[in-house]
């Protein structure tokens, strides 16, 4: 039997939920073992090559891009997996949630303490950016989520048994320690 | 002695004086139920529903019903677990509760019940609501984004004639906990310190103070709510 593929990506977040994957320490060499990857910041491949078992998605939808990336992980995955806060909740980019567009642009471009560099007020509006949404939505108000890891970062032992777990078949052991929204 | 009545939490005998809630009984036998909105020496008001139990197949808060003779109740089954997981994830959705930025993180007891239940996401949209964060008064800061109107800060935090620093504002779904600014200018740190412990919730901090205690060391890192109640 060929190995279990998975690909990874990071939208709107902090690549904080990817060290964490990388936090599971010298198990990574039995990951490598057990599964392969595709499409991943972890190997820089940019583009599915073949299906793929488990997605891994961490950070919420907070533009057109992020959209587009994650309906491709559902169409190529067949397993995907909501990894931290981020992508469970919209995390902190969230927090612009319920403030217009405009007054979020014009206080990090033109009106904030720390954009003295700016001086002709610039906004970036050019086509070739993706376009932020409306708010930042969680992965699964988006598409189809089939499996929720919470944390900020998720720990590495959550991480590594669920990965174990989808692999094997076994249930989770869902010890008090590793589920934490922090 | 005939003030003593026997009954029974998920088949275990219990008894407790006359007259007492369930809540309390249960917590003297040695039984945990979960509280929001209740707490110690307060007069319950069974608004935040997460101590429902089932009594004659009926549910009930168990804060605000008395124990009655001979009384069977379910507290800790699949059915009641369920549906205590569920207000956990409504209080998530309605408000804006990002755990990773809130200095009560690791001491929250609306986080600690999503722990006890293991909410990996709450199966409800999100609100996002606009609230307002109130940073006016010297000592503390009052966040409506994290305040799940449990109304512990209007019963427990009094100036010393007895009046409310807090206070609730507006009806429905525009209902807030306000902070009076004329009594919070002259709250004691004691106080302030006070209102901080009894929320439930981030909602009430204190100034210039936050995350004293690291990860791993707060009060439901290493331990369940409730796990210190003990049969």
């Amino acid at each position: 039997m060929s190995k279990p593929v998975i690909a990874t990506t990071s939208l709107a977040g902090c690549f904080g939920c990817h060290m964490s994957i990388l936090d599971i320490d010298e198990r990574i060499l039995q990951l490598i073992e057990l599964v392969e990857f595709n499409k991943s910041p972890v190997d820089d491949i940019k583009t599915f090559t073949k299906p793929v078992d488990i997605g891994i998605i961490e950070g919420g939808c907070c533009n057109s891009e992020n959209v587009e990336v994650l309906k491709s992980f559902r169409k190529n995955c067949k397993i995907l997996i909501s990894l931290g806060e981020c992508a469970i909740m919209g995390g902190l980019p969230a927090l612009r949630n319920g403030i217009p567009i405009e007054e979020c642009l014009h206080e990090a471009y033109i009106g904030g303490p720390t954009v003295g560099l700016n001086k002709m007020g610039i906004m970036p509006n050019d086509d070739e950016l993706p376009m932020l949404l409306d708010k930042v939505y969680p992965c699964h108000e988006i598409v189809k989520i089939d499996y929720f890891l919470p944390g900020c970062p998720p720990r590495a032992d959550l991480i590594w048994d669920a990965l174990v777990a989808l692999i094997t078949g076994d249930p989770m052991k869902l010890p008090y320690e590793v589920v934490k929204f922090d | 002695m005939s003030n003593l009545i026997k009954f029974k939490i998920d088949g275990v005998e219990c008894m407790t004086e006359r007259g007492k809630f369930i809540v309390e009984a249960a917590l003297e036998n040695g039984i945990f139920i979960p509280t929001l909105c209740n707490m110690p020496g307060v007069k319950p008001k069974g608004s935040c529903r997460i101590c429902t139990v089932k009594i004659n197949g009926r549910l009930m808060t168990s804060c605000t019903t008395p124990v009655a003779d001979g009384m069977e109740v379910e507290s800790n089954s699949t059915e009641i677990n369920e549906l205590r997981k569920s207000i956990v994830e409504l209080l998530f959705v309605s408000g804006n509760h990002f755990c990773p930025a809130c200095e009560k993180s690791g001491n929250c007891e609306l986080q600690a019940l999503g722990y006890l239940y293991q909410m990996m996401v709450p199966r409800y949209p999100y609100e996002f609501p606009l609230r307002e964060v109130d940073a006016d008064s010297p000592y503390i800061i009052k966040d409506q984004n994290r305040c799940i109107l449990c109304k512990r800060c209007i019963k427990t935090i009094k100036d010393e004639q007895g009046r409310s620093l807090f206070a609730f504002r507006d009806r429905g779904h525009r209902l807030e906990v306000v902070l009076d600014k004329e009594l919070a200018a002259e709250m004691t740190p004691e106080l302030a310190e006070l209102a901080m412990k009894n929320c439930p919730v981030g909602s009430i901090l204190v100034k210039e103070k936050g995350f004293v205690e690291p990860i791993g060391k707060r009060k439901f890192d290493k331990t369940a709510i409730g796990s210190d109640v003990k049969l």
